[in-house]
């Protein structure tokens, strides 16, 4: 079953065209990767997806919706999660408090003025973190964490809605070799047990290649080459664009 | 059609000097990222020390040029001295502090001038060169009005010049682009902003002397002064030169216009045309975006666990606070009933500050309309008791919902700037719709029922103030004020996850307004009376200082603040005439050496 469906998604910022004519679709239980040297464009095409800018041409269609244009937080709502390149948390909070936030949000409790919001959602919030590997943390500031972990913490977060798609903007970047590792295997096994769609970009090629069912690849706002990860191995134009070999 | 001209040039003319003030304001607020409410200050110093040199000069052009010279030079030294020793200390503070500290350097200046000057309007007589006339068809205008409206283009062409065809400008200016890079870069920072600072003040100092000929040196001049020239920066768009040139010439013309047409609301109409300005365009006219000064990332947690002993010293306090009246006299009663209503006061500001992130400058506008909602509705109404304070809250909630509706789009500077205006109009209201309430002299007589008493009207107070103030603290700790704390951790991922960030923030400065307006309309059965200052900038600046005496982050901090703020402030018009330079040293020394506050500081001792 396809889950998102991209059509033509055109994004310039004055004059550059950050985003071109890009198309492509993703089955529910994917992976699927998007690569590309910096400045392809791939954080842009996130950006639109989210919801966070506009596009000046396209059409999104998330399961039977058409999201194009929506705002981020509706696009929440019909179960997108989203992590950031640079991660995205609540610094003032603990860890537990961050997920307590996106579950009362999704359980649509956030007009609340009397009930304290510690109590709410907590087992839940624990079991998130748990299987991101970090129950032990639970209870620490946000503003105290470790980068890496801040990045575990973003994916409890985007789980917490219980989405069908997930968007994660280099979900390993700054995290160790083995953490990185096991992080990409908690995410094949989410797509695997909850039928996830899952749309990342990365820049370690090994967490890529290992990872996706089929990978995009963009250059200079455009897709060049879509395939599995052999396909695009082969893929002349991808070695052009990131080996510098003539095609 | 001359009669047109002339005040066509008159405006001009107050514009010029206008400009001169903004020009120092602007391009110091461009370099140093500091918004610096002593930069009126700065004008009335130059006002009396130029009046001092002035007065014994020989009355000739060249010697009041002379004197107009020095004083820019003894103003821009004054300036050198204050940057060193307090601004440059607080340039990467947020700017509510900023403004906090500056505003404690007025205090003290109001002080000094009283000391040397005394407090009487100092006059310069006008010598016959001054008072020559030029005539235009069949007006006649002043010959001095027409120099100033010269002088305002000339600063501004030299100005021009400085920055853009020498080495020191190009250092200025890479400066207000990118402070940072500036400083990689190699350049003397440190050098630079004095440098900068200096000349703004003389130029706040030479307008000073400037408009003695047709004014006089007074102890008002201070706040006169920095309100109209806020409104410059921000119409014009803070650290643009050209904007402030051109926001003071439009000011001008609506002082000028404004009086002839419409007399009663020229004061409501200049805020009203720089909330307009910003709502439209949140930068002002030519301001560029500027990057928000990188603040300290909190890292404790906003709410930890209450400590055990919280709640036992909260009851504690609580019944002493019941018991009280039975034992004391009618003056330490009317303080205690004081204090209820700073705690409540203080817990609004609090909870649009702590949670929410949202800087207000203004939160007395609030305390205003509740105030005279209350009062008005006594009068016009006959409204009983319980009604006047239901009609507080209810006024000041729903003018907070038309306010905040406009303004949730802007932060940080901006934002504390336009709070500022919105209670700069609700002070204008006040004051000059007279027929309604009263003007100056206020609305007398406003007591509770006979059958209430001192002491029955403490207790309704102590039970409606504690009653929000705890109401408050509980929407802080419950879903509704977890997302507004996370709306100001990071917008983004709050966005991300579904929250309805702008309805949100509304909600907030709704209730606020509200809880805020409730004690204003407690404040005025108080007193038994109202009057403008209740939504004057000395109000606005008490709820700050509770705020922050107590702590920005911590639950208990108004509550703390506000009780310490009260007893320091009851004890030092107790004991000293001098308390506006002690209150303005003491609010010094809090921002520099006490940024978290009593409560705030508290909590750091107790995990280090």
């Amino acid at each position: 079953m396809t889950l998102l469906r991209v059509e033509n998604l055109h994004k310039s910022f004055s004059g550059v065209h950050a985003v071109a004519d890009v198309s492509f679709n993703l089955a529910a239980g994917e992976i699927l990767a998007l690569i590309g040297p910096n400045g392809a464009g791939k954080s842009t095409c996130f950006n639109l997806l989210n919801g966070q800018i506009l596009p000046d041409r396209g059409r999104i269609i998330f399961a039977d919706d058409d999201i194009t244009g929506k705002a981020p937080r509706d696009i929440f709502h019909l179960g997108v999660g989203r992590s950031f390149q640079v991660a995205a948390t609540f610094a003032s909070m603990s860890a537990r408090e961050n997920v307590q936030m996106a579950l009362m949000s999704h359980a649509r409790q956030i007009w609340r003025f009397d009930t304290p919001a510690s109590q709410q959602h907590a087992p839940e919030a624990d079991t998130l973190l748990d299987q991101v590997g970090m129950a032990a943390l639970a209870a620490r500031p946000c503003g105290t964490l470790a980068y890496g972990d801040l990045k575990r913490l973003e994916l409890a977060v985007a789980l917490a809605n219980a989405p069908r798609l997930l968007l994660m903007d280099e979900p390993t970047a700054g995290m160790a070799p083995a953490e990185r590792h096991k992080l990409m295997k908690l995410v094949r096994r989410l797509a695997h047990d909850r039928n996830l769609g899952i749309l990342f970009t990365e820049h370690d090629m090994g967490a890529v290649f290992s990872t996706a069912d089929r990978i995009l690849v963009m250059d200079r706002g455009a897709l060049i080459a879509e395939g599995n990860p052999a396909e695009i191995r082969a893929n002349p134009k991808v070695r052009a664009v990131y080996l510098g070999e003539e095609a | 059609m001359d009669f047109f001209l002339t005040q066509i040039l008159t405006g001009l003319a107050s514009a010029s000097t206008l400009f001169l003030i903004a020009a120092g304001l602007t391009v110091i607020f461009g370099v140093t990222r500091v918004v610096n409410f002593s930069h009126g200050s700065l004008c009335m110093l130059g006002a009396y020390i130029g009046w001092s040199i002035l007065s014994r000069m020989p009355r000739d052009p060249a010697a009041f040029v002379a004197g107009v010279v020095a004083t820019f030079a003894i103003v821009a030294a004054l300036g050198a001295l204050l940057e060193t020793v307090l601004l440059r200390r607080i340039y990467r503070a947020p700017e509510l502090l900023q403004l906090l500290a500056t505003f404690g350097v007025v205090l003290m200046v109001q002080d000094s001038v009283l000391w040397v000057w005394g407090a009487g309007d100092l006059t310069l007589a006008r010598p016959p060169w001054m008072r020559g006339f030029v005539n235009i068809g069949d007006q006649r205008f002043p010959f001095y009005d027409l120099i100033l409206i010269m002088l305002g283009p000339a600063v501004l062409g030299l100005l021009w010049l400085l920055l853009h065809r020498t080495r020191f400008g190009m250092l200025i200016r890479a400066a207000t682009e990118n402070r940072d890079m500036a400083a990689v870069l190699g350049i003397n920072q440190r050098g630079l902003f004095t440098t900068v600072f200096a000349i703004g003040a003389g130029l706040a100092g030479m307008a000073g002397a400037l408009l003695l000929p047709s004014g006089s040196a007074n102890p008002h001049i201070d706040l006169a002064v920095i309100v109209d020239a806020f409104v410059v920066v921000v119409i014009g768009g803070m650290g643009s030169l050209p904007g402030a040139f051109v926001a003071s010439i439009l000011i001008g013309m609506l002082q000028v216009f404004g009086v002839l047409l419409l007399p009663k609301v020229t004061l409501v109409l200049v805020f009203l045309v720089m909330a307009i300005v910003l709502a439209l365009r949140p930068h002002g006219l030519f301001g560029q975006p500027i990057a928000e000064a990188p603040h300290r990332i909190e890292t404790h947690a906003f709410i930890g666990p209450t400590p055990r002993i919280v709640p036992w010293l909260g009851i504690a306090a609580l019944a002493v606070a019941i018991v009280a009246p039975l034992v004391v006299g009618a003056y330490v009663l009317s303080i205690l009933t004081e204090a209820a209503i700073a705690i409540l006061f203080a817990s609004s500001l609090h909870f649009l500050m702590g949670p929410g992130g949202i800087a207000s400058f203004g939160h007395a506008a609030w305390f205003g309309i509740g105030a005279y909602a209350a009062a008005l509705g006594v009068k016009y109404l006959a409204a009983p008791l319980p009604l006047a304070l239901a009609l507080a809250p209810i006024a000041a909630g729903g003018l907070a919902a038309v306010f905040g509706a406009v303004v949730t789009r802007l932060s940080g500077v901006y934002l504390a700037m336009l709070t500022l205006a919105f209670a700069q109009i609700v002070w204008a209201i006040a004051f000059q719709w007279g027929d309604l309430t009263g003007g100056d002299n206020g609305i007398l007589g406003l007591w509770p029922p006979a059958a209430i008493g001192t002491r029955g009207y403490y207790w309704l107070t102590l039970a409606l103030c504690m009653g929000a103030s705890l109401a408050l603290r509980r929407a802080i700790r419950a879903p509704f004020g977890y997302t507004l704390r996370a709306g100001r951790d990071s917008p983004l991922r709050a966005a991300a996850i579904g929250l309805p960030l702008a309805k949100i923030r509304l909600v907030a400065v709704i209730i606020a307004g509200a809880a805020a307006g409730l004690a204003g309309g407690a404040y005025v059965f108080a007193k038994g009376s109202v009057f403008p200052g209740y939504a004057g900038i000395d109000r606005s600046v008490d709820a700050l200082l509770m705020v922050l005496l107590g702590g920005v982050q911590s639950l208990s901090g108004p509550i703390i603040g506000a009780l310490a703020y009260t007893a320091l402030y009851d004890g030092l018009l107790q004991i000293t005439a001098s308390w506006r330079f002690i209150l303005g040293a003491v609010i010094v020394a809090l921002v520099l050496v006490f940024p978290h506050g009593i409560a705030g500081s508290a909590l750091r001792l107790r995990k280090p």
